[in-house]
This record gives C-alpha cells, sequence and structure tokens, in this order.
C-alpha cells in the first residue's frame, strides 16, 4: 500500500503557542505553510468534523498572519482609503467594528491572497493566509510605503471556536460575545486576559476567531478545551468544513491565475469600486462583468462514493477536458464525496453532467450548487 | 493457518490455497477514516506486487498491492458498503478480497506478525 498525496518537504519549521498542547493532546503534526501543524488529534478527522457541525470545535490558526494598518507619522491618511488601491472591496465604507472579506489583486486581476480586514477604529487588523504573509506584508509595504505603517502583530495567536455550540462556550467567558453579529468584532477580556473577538471562520458554521497575545493562547485554549461542548479540531477537518461551506482555499482554488470573476467571488466586487475602479485587475475584471469570465469555479458532486481530488480532469459527454477539480474529498456532513473546480463556462449551469477522470477511469459527476452544507452564521 | 505480512502493510491469511487479503492495523490507523475502497473483480488475475484495490481515506487515496499472486475468487460487499470496516476491524470483517494462490512458495518471503510488528516500530 502506498499514498500517493504529497506532503511538503520539512524546511526551518515554525511552531505556534499552542505546539505543546497539540503535542500534548496526542496530534499528528504536519508541516503546512512553514509552520509545524496537528492535521488530526486521536478522535480523527471525520469525528472532528461532525464535532464541529455539532457542538463546538477549536482550532489553531496561529499560522495565519495578523497585520495593524495605521497611518505613517502624522501624514493623516485614511488607511481604508490606501487598502482599497490594493483590493476591491469596500473598505472605506466598512463601519467601526465590522469585518470584510476581501482580496488582493495584481494587475491582470489576478488574486494574490484572501483575506479579512476589520475597522478597529484607529486602524486596520488584517488576517492573511499563513502561506501568503510574507509576501502580503511586503505588497503593502512597497505599494502603500509614505502612507500607512504596516505592523505585522507576530507577538499575536489566533484561535477558532467554531460550531453551533460556540456561542454558548464564548459567552461563559466573554458576555458580550453572545449578541455579536457575524463578521463584527470587539475587544473584551477572556478570563483576565484581553481578546479581540471577531464573529468569523471558515467553516460554514457560527463561530467567532480570537485574537491574543501568545503568552496568552496556551491558557485559553486549556479553558476552552475544559469545556465539555469543545473539541481540538485539526487542520484535516478544517479543509473539509470549509470544502462543504463552499469556501476556498487559496493556493487552491484561487490564485494568481484566477480573477475574482473566475472565482465566483462577484459578491466581493460592490458596485462602487466596479463603477469606480482604483484597485489593480479592475479593467480586466469589468470586462469579464460584461462578457463572462471564460471559466467559472463551480461545485462538483460525483456520483457515488469516491471522492475526487484535486486536479483530476473534469471532461464533457465527448470526453474533452473543460476544467479541473482544485479541492475534492468526502464531505462527512453531505455523506457524500463533494469537490470544487473550474469548468468552461458553457458548462458551468447547475446540473450539467461531466466526467471525472479518477484514476484512469471515468467516473460520472453533475455541475452543483454551493455550498454543499448550508452556512449558519449568526447574523442577529 | 498462516498470516503474514508485508512491506507495504498489506496481510494475507491463508488457509489450504486461498489467500484473504487486507491492509494492517497500522495501515489503517496511518489512513485515518476510510470512506471508499475500490475492489477488484471475481476472476481478475493479479501479480504479487502490483496493484489491486484502491482505499481512500478522508485525508488521501492509497493503492493497496497484492502481496502474492493469484486469481480473485471474491470481493468484501460487506467492506464496499461499509468502509469503515477497515478501520474498525481492518485484520478480520475488513478483509478485502480473496484469491486463490497461484504461486505459495511466495509466502516464505513475507513477515510474520513477530516480524511485522518489528517492522513497523523499527520504521515508525
Amino acid at each position: 500500500m502506498s499514498q500517493d498525496s504529497v506532503t511538503e518537504a520539512a524546511e526551518t519549521v515554525k511552531t505556534t503557542p499552542l505546539h505543546a498542547l497539540h503535542v500534548e493532546l496526542g496530534a499528528r503534526m504536519v508541516p503546512f505553510a512553514g509552520y509545524d501543524m496537528p492535521v488530526q488529534y486521536p478522535l480523527g478527522i471525520l469525528k472532528e468534523h461532525q464535532h464541529t457541525r455539532e457542538k463546538a470545535g477549536l482550532f489553531d490558526v496561529s499560522h495565519m498572519g495578523q497585520v495593524r494598518l495605521k497611518p505613517m507619522g502624522s501624514t493623516g491618511t485614511d488607511p481604508a482609503a490606501a487598502l482599497e488601491t490594493l483590493v476591491p472591496g469596500d473598505i472605506t465604507g466598512l463601519a467601526l467594528g465590522r469585518t470584510r472579506y476581501t482580496l488582493f489583486l495584481n494587475e491582470q486581476g489576478g488574486i494574490l491572497d484572501d483575506l479579512m480586514v476589520t475597522n478597529a477604529g484607529d486602524h486596520l487588523f488584517l488576517v492573511v493566509n499563513a502561506a501568503c504573509k510574507e509576501q502580503d506584508i511586503a505588497h503593502m509595504r512597497a505599494k502603500l510605503a509614505g502612507l500607512v505603517e504596516v505592523e505585522h502583530l507576530d507577538d499575536l495567536a489566533l484561535l477558532a471556536l467554531q460550531g453551533p455550540l460556540a456561542a454558548e462556550v464564548m459567552a461563559r467567558f466573554v458576555p458580550e460575545a453572545a449578541t455579536m453579529k457575524f463578521m463584527s468584532c470587539l475587544t473584551g477580556v477572556f478570563n483576565g486576559l484581553p481578546v479581540t473577538l471577531t464573529r468569523s471562520g471558515y467553516t460554514g458554521e457560527d463561530g467567532y476567531e480570537i485574537s491574543c497575545a501568545n503568552a496568552d493562547a496556551e491558557a485559553i485554549a486549556r479553558a476552552l478545551l475544559a469545556e465539555s461542548e469543545v473539541e481540538a479540531i485539526g487542520l484535516g477537518a478544517r479543509d473539509s468544513l470549509r470544502l462543504e461551506a463552499g469556501l476556498c482555499l487559496y493556493g487552491h482554488d484561487i490564485d494568481t491565475t484566477t480573477t475574482p470573476v473566475d472565482g465566483a467571488l462577484e459578491w466581493t466586487l460592490p458596485k462602487r469600486r466596479r463603477a469606480e475602479g482604483g484597485f489593480p485587475g479592475h479593467a480586466v475584471i469589468v470586462q469579464q462583468l460584461a462578457d463572462g469570465a471564460s471559466r467559472r469555479r463551480v461545485g462538483i458532486q460525483p456520483d457515488g462514493r469516491q471522492p475526487a481530488r484535486e486536479h483530476t480532469d473534469i471532461l464533457d459527454a465527448n470526453g474533452a477536458k473543460i476544467g479541473e477539480i482544485t479541492s475534492g474529498g468526502f464531505g462527512p456532513t453531505a455523506g457524500t464525496p463533494v469537490a470544487m473546480g473550474y469548468v468552461d463556462r458553457a458548462h458551468s449551469a447547475i446540473g450539467t453532467p461531466v466526467t471525472l477522470m479518477v484514476r484512469g477511469k471515468p467516473l460520472p459527476a453533475r455541475v452543483a450548487a454551493l455550498p454543499f452544507v448550508a452556512q449558519r452564521y449568526y447574523r442577529g | 493457518m498462516t498470516v503474514k505480512y508485508t512491506k507495504d502493510h498489506e496481510w494475507v491469511r491463508v488457509e489450504g490455497d486461498v489467500g484473504t487479503i487486507g491492509i494492517s492495523n497500522f495501515a489503517q490507523s496511518q489512513l485515518g477514516d476510510v470512506v471508499f475502497v475500490e475492489l477488484p473483480e471475481a476472476g481478475r488475475v493479479l501479480e504479487q506486487g502490483k496493484e489491486a484495490a484502491v482505499v481512500e481515506s478522508v485525508k488521501a487515496a492509497s493503492d493497496v498491492y497484492c502481496p502474492v499472486s493469484g486469481t480473485v475468487i471474491e470481493a468484501n460487499q460487506a467492506l464496499v458498503d461499509d468502509p469503515s470496516l477497515a478501520n474498525n476491524a481492518p485484520e478480520s470483517d475488513g478483509w478485502f478480497f480473496k484469491v486463490t494462490l497461484s504461486d505459495p512458495s511466495q509466502l516464505d518471503a513475507l513477515m510474520d506478525e513477530a516480524a511485522y510488528a518489528a517492522f513497523v516500530e523499527e520504521s515508525h
């Protein structure tokens, strides 16, 4: 028996402040984006996934980059206006204490990274992907030089508490967390420790991301894990949870070769920004919005039980290649294999029958609506 | 009855000229939750060391190689219907398929249970 999955080469592997706790909990550690991270705990991916959908799961996402944008010196620059020169989202219109998903774009409209931006009053608080954080920070420092101070908050850890019971659990520690709306932010105190909570996450469930000092992360994690509803959840379940929720994984479902229109992320392009422009790739994106992109990210539902993995070819009825799977696996909540990928526009309608070439054999599938499992965010 | 193991973590249990083949407990623990298996059809002639079946866990797809040459006489339909048997009973109810051995002498080069346990201990 031999696995055909590729494991990343271990270089100088970094660790998060929860590394010792992961090991103590019996996690299987793997290299991910330069960090030694828990892919699963003894519970296993399937049960960790189901636990998160039914109760609450605690994730260590401290490998992600946390960044603060402030006006440079006394220039009086608005960091939101400055950031809008790099992303297509409405940042200047982001209300105090609100969070938004947006994208760093290149001049061709390709996606350099996806990120969360919060209006924290005197600064913007960004969370970017682990694998992209160094280049994102360099990008901002280069493009926004003299306007915005870009501070990498590497003294902070990031945890995520996700699931239908996350709010009940969090309210035991931070009572005001209970009434926060999806994509809002507050600063609070957790067992005497300062935290910044965002009601967000990447599982499709209600929940929070908890930003705290590196030195406080373990105490907060242990306090949450001591609650009967909470289990530690690894990156394996995080991947199947976000895939069922139809959420993109950067470097797989979106990258520099895909635009927001290709990626079915038009909802990240508000009317004002489409009209005014002022972000990289605007011309390309406006053209695509008018004419349609040549390919589109869609859900793919294989018939039967066999999962189709990333890089599986997607064929039309005549056997011609029309696209490729970019994320795929088994959806424990869906109870079926689930996947997403790109197909030529002519084949992107929901319900279109397609064929997946899995290990040299044709596997029937169809284009499916995303998400596979309904998102359950708290909107108050 | 003899049970032998391969370095690729398959086992074969021999009764008369019939070999029952599956993956080891160590293999299933490394794979994680098994969600799909593809098994060879009865009548297929398999060669030792060649791909015989596919096992997919939540993490990845893996090939299962045939520990001994032979002709498939039966695939485990219960495992197809409930792939979690590969996790819960890897060396009993979670067997993959049965073959009639064409060259029983191949068994001599495989590891017995003690040797396999030592191999797993040493290499992991």
